[in-house]
């Protein structure tokens, strides 16, 4: 069920997808002195994080505020004695505060349900208190919504003797009064919500801007009102419908996050069901399931799931602790005792998984922990009058500096706990030793820890089927191409095999294939709402150990003997692993008993035997279960000519959610043995409906074939092989779950992050509930029917099959393979009309693409267009194609996927008629700014050596790129190259590979991609999986301001990948000010991915886009934002589609390509495009042959079928054609047996909203940017920017001063370029915590020095300024221990320096490419990725520094001799600093840094850090050089050291 | 795939062969398959393309990337099962086919493309060599009875699937021979018909009976064979040659090149042919610029010939076509054959005007230049040249099937005269009769013969069965 507020789900919206996150903070007083300042504070800290939430087409509907604070006693105690109640002493009574449906009767049949269920529990109803509010203020559509807000007085029993135990009962009379409540299912019923009930707290929230919290619930404003904690959150969410209870502070935390693993948390939740027990609870356990109503926001899950522990019995910081644990599992550095803890509870709850930062608070105790990841920000200060304030930024609350004792924030993975009752802060460190130590978890976990590893065992052979092995991988479907493309890499190198273009084959419902069911699920992946993370760089917070068998009892506090578990390191089972578990009884003298389920059945039975084969399936399951079998074993090895094979995938998740409902699931593991799983997307779909681990031995006995065969070579033989098949399984597995923001494959198990496109309704719904399917498709019998047409093809005479395997054809064109849509003959056809500028050609080549009349290739393919219902117009009153063209861009192919020939023609074509071209994520050529001049050509104007085919240019033309893209990597993104912008794309995502990165290896970054890249030729550039300035939605706002402001006059846009939920996403987008989103199809084209990215990640964008169309409509936010579509759009008739869709424009890159050339080779990550496209290799980019005028001519073609069909639509506007889905029908008579369940009727929806209400974009975003205070800045100035004078600025600054020095940077940029102004023209000097961004992308020529503190990303994409940070003088506290500067600080730096008096927060230095710093201690991953640059840290680092470093050079005064275990050396090596004299005597002069001595280099560095900072460390190790100098260490990167030394090389070969 | 970077390193190698002089003075092929050694090296050029033209321009779809790799990898066996199962006679197309599919080749965009048919050549000859080609008998037999009119590729084709699949297959050949054009039309020097026998000694093996002179429609009656069958394959070819009807065109010394052609090649068969039509010490002049023409320059430089002059009624093509407009298609280009290296005068936009002689015999051929514009041509006035001649061999092309089989089994034809049938069932208006080849397409080359067969064998396999297995 989605939010009683959200529409209805309707087309593709359903408000499950809706997401949040937001700002949060909170002010305690240590000692538990109670003061109405605490709640003022509290009010003011929301109203200064204001700028973290969103408001939706309503200015004053917010997305929702509230605060949470101890019960002010003496206030209510008066106030209810105004009304002649007597309330009991404090801690013997409960408040519920209590959200009532405004229709009295509901309200009253509400009331009387809560009423009930006090008296059921024994308990006694006080009275009721009218929650005093002021709703003048609200905003219409908030108004609409309002509900009756009142309090319930609740006393306790005679047999209540603590608090604890009334707040349990308190909990109890809720739970109950809400299933209550549900279960009269009122229409109104749904206004009903308990934002609290607790004896000690309470909680004021709704559906109110951050300023309303105060003025709308008067009861705030009453100095008796008084706490000693206030507890703030301000919400950010992606939807504008008014939801009062879903804004935050829940009942015991506010969440800044998002959770990525929800669903498989709440499966998990109710599969433990039958196997809780609590010694606390006893009988009232009963009373509270379901615990977690279906469509609860994932913070409100959370903080269920919280709150049953806690009521379980655990204190709230082991609760916190075992459902938010560290990364323990590949932690060396953590205690021993402290590693058992979290092992031990491990097995009892999965980690609630994505970027989070959760406060919480039980009204004793106050305290926040941040995800394993670090991907929130938190920072806290500690006063010298006890008060401990706590916000996702600093500055939140102004405290006098001399006030502040300590500035810190919440590390990865950490807790911050203050005991109100004890009076003091508990650290991280105290507070996990002691819960550590409360039990002997070391000893436990020897004792029940049972490693599959170490199981001693026979080693016997496992038994082989008597089926020849050709015959049993024809019945799961194996191709040759399984075999070449996927198998082989895998086996032999350990990798997932990698390919190139996008996937233009039909989806498998589609299909003439006979596709296998793991076919019709597409993997979901993070973008923008929570971020995916980088498994190979970040690989310590990620992990493959996986629990088989049952697990503890979840509310167990008692536990003495607990049940033993059985782990292995990662789910892929070999043979000696499987016989283990075959025979795990005998090996473990009966702890454990596995049973096995045969999945196979008669062939001669039929498709229709299945579903009571599945039945009868789970009921042996549910059997074997309760006969006290530990392991089930889903098998289907007996497969042979007689007997088919339930597709394991469903036979699994049929098993998984009978046992789940039965409440079992937790009883036993279940272990998949089949023959079916054989690339990663197979095991992450088992593992994602509940495999504890998979045997996959039929794909283990084909690499055995192939390594008999000797297909591997003589270095790998079948054991080998078998160890790196499962080691690529392993990765690739790692790589689907990051992909989604999920660390552990404990958490993903069963979280179900899939959607499925082609499979019917009833068939998900039975079978695999909970997941999407949004076009219906194939049933049950159809599924057993698609089984058993592979089985029969196997065992059958046919000819084909008798001795090879069949061709596929999924990864490269086969006559008899897959269907693809760029046959031979749509290129040719294609290149030969754009070529000859022939519109009979183009006409060909449209009809293959066009007409699926046979060849059933996309859904688009099998829509109609009513044209019955239309009354043609003449052509010539139609839209000139000249207009229809400027909506067309090409896609962000960049120079380095594609050669400067093949990229630079591209644009000239764009902008020759009038679109757009994009840059791509490589950085641009700035000699391609300025417009062409007579005469010129491409080669006179980028170098005749950088040219290898020369182009000849018109005078006007211009080279530049429109669209300047803003990837992860932010190669190239200067100042400079912003300014050149008419539009900014943020990709979030790209179509052939949502949710990961990339890298271009050394060897293809030439002397020309690195210098538009800015870093060193031949060095390795990685682009990282997620920006790492974007966590959540408002940290994407947050990037969006930054651009906006380096170049207001550009668009923004977006770019994310259709898969369910997108539409919300984008609505979110939308609300974050964005002015273009775009949404990309699964198929979209790429340099270079992972096969199972580019086939099983996203969806078709016709789900995508329509999707966006319809939630953006609903959400009245349609007109603020332009809507491009991109994905394999081919012809007009595409193009047509997309607008009635809801897309405004529409962006093409496969196609142009081909126009220019591309022949689909598929060999773009070989470099060895023979056409001269897709390569850097210069004697391949001579055969390049492709002109401007084919890319125009060919715009123009599909431009004119879009006249053509306009005509036939009659329709003259184009706009008039945007969200015209109803002009859409789904083909009739479609005979192909698998597509007749599609059903479209969802995509073809239309809001029912009314007139008023635009279809398509009419309006500009409101960007805030008057409040800039860059405004001033330029005026001040003014006379550097117009005469170069010297000029200085002094100005206070607080957290709500953004993105401060950035507007700025564009002025200078865009008069003076990337040189910018000499060093220090511009100086100013500031006072206060500065905003998010201080000083992103500074210009050369302008200094920031600040005096007190910053928030996250300063001197994001810094581009030549300068930028200084100390401390003001009047705080106390030792700049080495205590933090100036927030996260991903100079992420993506280009040049220039920034010196921080004081420690920085995560993720420093990440992608710099060339700025020089100095700080005095760093967070974890400092310095990861990084190119180029100068790191110099002078205090204590945290892990993982270094990862993925592959340039420049850190210095680190590694005071201690730690710093080797903190730092990542897989692509760096140590080394002592020496001096300048020794180093002379050492090391070539060629691979010095810089072509300095290390020694100079440093010491010049600390020198200015002392000199701009003030630096007290600076001073001391300067004043001691001789000895502080050894305690330096040289952080050098193998890659670097490498392509020094070759460039030294090339250079004495030229001197030569 | 071959090597990644193999088309960058490594040339194009054309087959060897032997000097002219040497080879005009035998019918023997003259053309050298590669080693196993410049096979793998040639195989190693293939970029086995994301989207391999190669396969759709091969009109068998002969999965030409999967088999240069093999050959690249020296794994012989494994390619030569990979290309039977597209091409039933390899061994005929890796010698005569004009190869469509070099010309769809990656490479030919603009480099040389690999060389497919040489590599197809040396797998088949390997094969054969190695005793890797052997019968495959079906496993069981349907009882069901397929009669094939026409033993040229496309009926051996079909004849050869459809006895795989387990039926009956009888092919009826008028000539003496079986083979068709592959016998008698095709020249010794250029594919010895020792080949044919060895195929037909395996299609014996797998159930196929061969049964020669049994002209169908003529001695024979068809119906006979509508009767006798549960299916009739029509694949008899386009045998009726364009005729020249100029003045002189009765003088003797003008001939079909189909009248000259096979002659040779019965002798080289060891028959006796009295009164052999030869060019020997003659003056010769062939008609017709294709490749029934360059046979006809081949068989005449052997025999003799005093000169040998090649006319074409088109003008000549380019030297190089143009890639960008034509690839991956067909392009017309000046293509020299062996035989135009082995001594010969070609001249284009050439129309005869008529022959003159004396008693009856042929002595000179009188011409006119054209001019071709839009695809029109006209006579250049004042053109007219008179050429020297006593032999005229007309290589002008055929006009369609024989139509005396066509009208006595009454099936429907288009209208150029053809069979009519559909290129997905092959299925003539009369149900149980299909047709294939050249018999329904109008005259083409091998290899499209050899699709055709093996397509309508599927078709009637699956009108026998109801359901088949066989590829298309």
């Amino acid at each position: 069920m989605a939010h009683p507020n959200l529409p209805e789900p309707q087309g593709l919206y359903d408000g499950d997808h809706e997401h949040d996150a937001c700002g949060v903070g909170f002010i305690a007083n240590i000692k538990g002195k109670k003061s109405h300042d605490i709640v003022d504070q509290g009010l003011t800290i929301l109203r200064n994080l204001t700028h973290r939430g969103a408001v939706g087409a309503d200015p004053k509907a917010s997305d929702g505020a509230g605060i949470l604070i101890q019960i002010p006693d003496t206030f209510f105690r008066e106030e209810m004695a105004k009304h002649g109640v007597k309330l009991p002493p404090p801690g013997q009574y409960g408040i519920g505060m209590v959200f009532l449906p405004r229709e009295p009767a509901s309200r009253l049949a509400c009331e009387y349900e809560i009423e009930r269920a006090i008296k059921d529990e024994g308990q006694t109803l006080i009275g009721w208190r009218d929650v005093p509010v002021d709703s003048e203020d609200l905003g219409e559509s908030v108004k609409k919504v309002e509900p009756v807000i009142r309090q319930v007085f609740i006393g306790r029993s005679s047999a209540i003797r603590v608090t604890d135990a009334l707040e349990r009962k308190l909990y109890v009379i809720r739970k109950s009064a809400g299933h209550a409540i549900r279960a009269l299912n009122l229409a109104h019923g749904t206004e009903f919500w308990v934002p609290s009930m607790s004896a000690r707290t309470i909680v004021y929230k709704g559906m109110l801007l951050p300023s309303q919290v105060g003025t709308y619930y008067k009861d705030l404003q009453d100095p008796r009102v008084v706490s000693a904690l206030a507890l703030v959150h301000q919400r950010f969410s992606t939807n504008t419908f008014p939801t009062w209870d879903l804004a935050h502070p829940f009942r015991m935390i506010a969440h800044n996050g998002e959770i990525n693993t929800v669903r498989g948390n709440v499966n998990w939740v109710r599969a433990r069901q039958g196997a809780i027990s609590s010694p606390v609870l006893g009988n009232d356990l009963n009373k509270l399931w379901p615990l977690i109503y279906p469509g609860q926001s994932d913070s409100a899950s959370f903080d269920n799931a919280l709150e049953l522990l806690v009521m379980g019995g655990y204190s709230i910081a082991h609760a916190m602790m075992m459902m938010i644990p560290e990364a323990w599992e590949g932690h060396t550095l953590m205690d021993p005792s402290r590693r058992a803890f979290y092992e031990y509870h491990a097995a009892m709850m999965e980690p609630w998984d994505g970027p989070a930062a959760i406060a919480f608070s039980d009204g004793r105790q106050i305290g926040a922990t941040l995800d394993r990841n670090g991907l929130r920000p938190a920072r806290y200060i500690v006063t010298d009058d006890d008060l401990v304030i706590m916000g996702s930024e600093c500055g939140c609350l102004p405290i006098p500096e001399e006030k502040i004792i300590k500035k810190w924030r919440l590390q990865p993975g950490k807790m911050f706990l203050v005991d109100l009752e004890k009076g003091r802060i508990i650290e991280d460190e105290e507070l996990k030793e002691s819960l550590a130590s409360s039990k002997p978890y070391v000893e436990w976990m020897e004792r029940i820890r049972v490693k599959l590893d170490d199981v001693e065992s026979q080693k016997a052979q496992p038994e082989r089927s008597s089926v020849p092995l050709l015959d049993r991988q024809q019945a799961f479907g194996y191709t040759q191409e399984d075999l070449k493309f996927l198998m082989l890499p895998m086996a032999t190198n350990g990798e997932e095999p990698i390919g190139s273009m996008g996937n233009d084959s039909p989806p498998a419902v589609l299909s003439n294939k006979n596709k296998s069911l793991y076919q019709y699920f597409k993997q979901l992946f993070a973008q923008v709402t929570n971020p995916p993370i980088d498994p190979i760089r970040e690989e310590l917070v990620t992990s493959l150990v996986s629990f088989i068998g049952p697990k503890p009892n979840l509310l167990g506090i008692d536990e003495m003997n607990p049940p033993i578990r059985l782990e292995v390191g990662q789910p892929v089972l070999d043979f000696f692993e499987m016989e283990k578990i075959r025979n795990i009884d005998s090996y473990t003298d009966g702890k454990f008993k596995s049973c096995e389920l045969d999945i196979t059945y008669p062939v001669a039975w039929g498709k229709e035997a299945i579903e009571a084969r599945l039945a009868s399936l789970a009921a042996q399951a549910e059997d074997a279960v309760r006969t006290g079998y530990s392991i089930l074993i889903i098998s289907d090895r007996r497969v042979d000519r007689e007997h088919v094979a339930i597709p394991a995938l469903l036979a699994l998740s049929t098993i998984h959610h009978h046992l789940t409902d039965k409440g079992l699931r937790t009883s036993a593991g279940l272990v998949v043995e089949t023959g079916s799983a054989r690339e990663v997307h197979h095991f992450a779909l088992l593992g994602g409906y509940g495999a504890e681990a998979v045997h996959p031995y039929l794909a283990l006995e084909t690499v055995l074939q192939l390594a008999e065969s000797g297909q591997f070579g003589t270095n790998v033989d079948g054991y080998k092989a078998i160890k790196n098949f499962v080691k690529a399984v392993g990765k690739g597995l790692r790589k689907v779950m990051s992909k989604m923001g999920i660390s552990t494959y404990m958490s993903y198990t069963g979280a179900q992050i899939f959607e499925a496109i082609g499979l019917s309704r009833p068939l998900i719904q039975k079978y695999f509930t909970g997941t999407a399917s949004n076009v219906g498709g194939i049933g049950l019998f159809e599924v057993a029917e698609e089984a058993i047409r592979t089985h029969l093809g196997a065992f059958s005479g046919d000819p084909v099959l008798a001795g090879a395997l069949d061709a596929g054809g999924e990864y490269a064109w086969r006559v008899r393979g897959e269907d693809h849509m760029w046959t031979p003959d749509a290129i040719a056809k294609l290149q030969h009309a754009a070529r000859a500028n022939s519109a009979a050609t183009y006409r060909e080549y449209a009809d293959i693409i066009n007409d699926q009349s046979q060849r059933h290739m996309t859904f688009r393919g099998l829509f109609d267009f009513r044209f019955h219902r239309c009354t043609p117009v003449d052509i010539d009153e139609v839209e000139p194609a000249a207009d229809i063209v400027k909506r067309f861009s090409t896609g962000a192919m960049s120079l380095g996927s594609i050669s400067t020939e093949a990229h630079a023609t591209l644009a000239v074509a764009m902008n020759r008629l009038g679109g757009k071209s994009n840059t791509g994520e490589g950085g641009e050529d700035r000699k391609r700014y300025a417009p062409i001049k007579a005469g010129e050509t491409m080669a006179s104007r980028l170098g005749a050596d950088r040219v290898v085919i020369d182009i000849p240019l018109l005078a006007g033309d211009s080279l530049k790129s429109k669209i300047k893209q803003v990837a992860s990597g932010r190669f190239g993104v200067t100042a400079e190259y912003l300014a050149s912008a008419e539009q900014i794309q943020i990709k979030m995502a790209q179509g052939a590979k949502p949710g990961e990165g990339g890298q271009l290896p050394g060897r293809k970054v030439s002397e020309y991609i690195a210098e538009i890249r800015y870093s060193t030729p031949g060095v390795e550039l990685i682009s990282p999986p997620p920006h790492h300035d974007i966590y959540s939605i408002e940290d994407l706002a947050q990037l969006i301001h930054d651009l906006k402001n380096s170049n207001t006059r550009a668009s923004i846009s977006v770019k994310l990948v259709s898969e369910v939920g997108v539409g919300t996403v984008a609505a979110g987008v939308a609300k974050a000010k964005a002015d273009h989103v775009t949404i990309s199809g699964h198929d979209g084209g790429t340099g270079a991915s992972p096969w199972s990215s580019i086939k099983h990640a996203g969806t078709p964008w016709e789900l995508g886009l329509a999707e966006t169309q319809q939630t953006l409509v609903l959400n009245r936010l349609r007109s603020r934002i332009a809507v491009q579509v991109d994905g394999q759009i081919k012809t007009g008739r595409d193009v047509i589609i997309g607008a009635l869709l809801g897309a405004d424009e529409f962006g093409f890159a496969t196609a142009p390509l081909v126009a220019e050339g591309c022949i689909m080779m598929r060999k773009c990550h070989l470099n060895t495009c023979p056409v001269g496209v897709a390569t850097q290799d210069p004697v391949l980019r001579k055969k390049f042959t492709g002109k401007p005028e084919h890319v125009i001519n060919y715009f123009f073609f599909v431009a004119e079928e879009i006249r053509g069909l306009m005509a036939k639509l009659g329709i003259r506007k184009f706009n008039d054609l945007i969200g015209r889905s109803d002009l859409l029908d789904m083909r009739k008579g479609i005979e192909h047996w698998k597509a007749r369940g599609l059903d479209f009727s969802r995509i073809f929806h239309q809001p029912q909203i009314g007139p008023e209400v635009s279809r398509f974009h009419t309006e500009t975003q409101d960007h805030g940017l008057d409040k800039a205070l860059d405004h001033r800045l330029i005026e001040l100035a003014m006379p550097a920017l117009e005469r170069g004078e010297k000029v200085t600025i002094e100005m206070p600054i607080r957290n709500i001063n953004r993105t401060v020095g950035t507007m700025l940077s564009g002025e200078v940029a865009r008069r003076y370029g990337h040189e910018g102004l000499p060093d220090d023209t511009i100086r100013v000097r500031f006072a206060g915590s500065a905003g998010q961004s201080l000083g992103a992308f500074l210009s050369r020529g302008i200094t920031l020095e600040l005096i007190g503190d910053t928030n996250d990303y300063c001197g994001k994409g810094l581009s030549g300024g300068r930028i200084a940070v100390q401390p003001s003088p009047k705080f106390r506290g030792d700049a080495l221990y205590n933090i100036i500067t927030g996260n991903a600080v100079l992420y993506g730096a280009i040049a220039g320096e920034a010196y921080f008096r004081g420690v920085a927060g995560e993720r420093f230095a990440v992608r710099n490419s060339g700025a020089h710093t100095v700080v005095e201690g760093v967070g974890d991953h400092g310095c990861e990725y990084m190119t180029g640059g100068t790191v110099t840290v002078l205090g204590a680092t945290g892990r993982n520094f270094a990862a993925g470093m592959s340039g420049g050079i850190a210095y680190v005064y590694d005071e201690d001799g730690t710093f080797a275990s903190y730092c990542n050396t897989s692509m760096v090596k140590l080394e002592p600093l020496l001096t300048e004299a020794e180093q002379d005597a050492k090391v070539a002069r060629d691979i010095w840094h810089m072509g300095e001595s290390d020694e100079t280099v440093l010491k010049r560095f600390i020198e200015n850090h002392a000199r701009l900072t003030g630096s007290n460390r600076a001073q001391q190790i300067l004043a001691d050089w001789p000895t502080t100098r050894r305690r330096f260490l040289k952080v050098f990167p193998n890659e670097y050291r490498r392509a020094l030394g070759e460039l030294a090389a090339k250079g004495k070969k030229i001197a030569a | 795939m071959g090597k990644v970077t193999g088309f960058l390193e490594f040339e194009r190698l054309h087959e060897a062969a032997d000097q002219p002089r040497e080879r005009l003075k035998h019918w023997r092929e003259f053309v050298h398959p590669l080693t196993s050694e410049a096979a793998g090296i040639q195989g190693a050029r293939c970029m086995d393309c994301g989207t391999p033209f190669c396969m759709s321009g091969c009109p068998v779809n002969n999965i030409i990337p999967d088999w240069n790799d093999l050959v690249f990898r020296q794994n012989w066996q494994q390619a030569l099962d990979t290309l039977h199962s597209t091409n039933n006679f390899p061994e005929f197309t890796g010698r005569v086919c004009p190869a469509p599919c070099e010309a769809a080749c990656t490479l030919n965009i603009n480099s040389a493309p690999v060389g497919i048919k040489s590599i197809e050549h040396a797998i088949i000859d390997k094969g054969w060599e190695s005793g890797w080609v052997v019968p495959q008998p079906p496993p069981k037999k349907t009882g069901k009875r397929v009669a094939v009119i026409g033993s040229g590729p496309a009926g051996l084709a079909c004849a050869q699937q459809l006895a795989r699949a387990g039926h009956g297959v009888v092919v009826f050949e008028k000539s003496d021979r079986v083979g068709g054009l592959l016998r008698y039309g095709i020249p010794d020097f250029k594919m010895e018909k020792h080949l044919i026998d060895r195929r037909m000694d395996q299609m014996r093996a797998e159930g196929v009976e061969f049964r020669v002179n049994q002209d169908i429609g003529d001695a024979v009656p068809a119906k006979k064979l509508v009767d006798e069958f549960d299916a009739v394959v029509m694949s008899g070819g386009a045998e009726q040659p364009r005729d020249l009807p100029v003045p002189g065109r009765d003088l003797e010394g003008v001939y079909y090149a189909m009248e000259f052609l096979p002659q040779q090649n019965k002798v080289v068969a060891g028959d006796q042919i009295s009164a052999q039509l030869k060019a020997t010490g003659k003056h010769v002049v062939v008609i017709g610029g294709g490749d029934t023409g360059s046979d006809c320059v081949g068989t005449s430089n052997r025999h003799g010939a005093a000169s040998v002059t090649q006319f074409e009624l088109l003008p000549q093509p380019p030297e190089q076509e143009n890639k960008p407009m034509v690839w991956p298609y067909w392009p017309v280009k000046l293509r020299t054959s062996s035989s135009h290296e082995e001594g010969c005068q070609r001249d284009w936009s050439v129309a005869t005007k008529r022959f003159e002689g004396k008693n009856g015999k042929v002595e000179k051929l009188i011409a006119v230049r054209l001019e071709w514009k839009d695809g029109q041509m006209k006579e250049v006035p004042g053109s007219e040249f008179t050429i020297k001649t006593d032999l005229v061999l007309l290589a002008m092309g055929f006009t369609g099937p024989r139509q005396a089989l066509l009208d006595q089994l009454g099936v429907a034809k288009d209208n150029r005269g053809n069979v009519k049938a559909d290129t997905d069932k092959y299925q003539t208006s009369i149900g149980k009769v299909f047709a294939a080849g050249d018999m329904r397409r109008g005259q083409s080359l091998i290899v499209w013969a050899i699709r055709e067969g093996r397509q309508c064998a599927r078709s009637v396999d699956e009108f026998l069965m109801g359901s088949t297995e066989l590829p298309r």
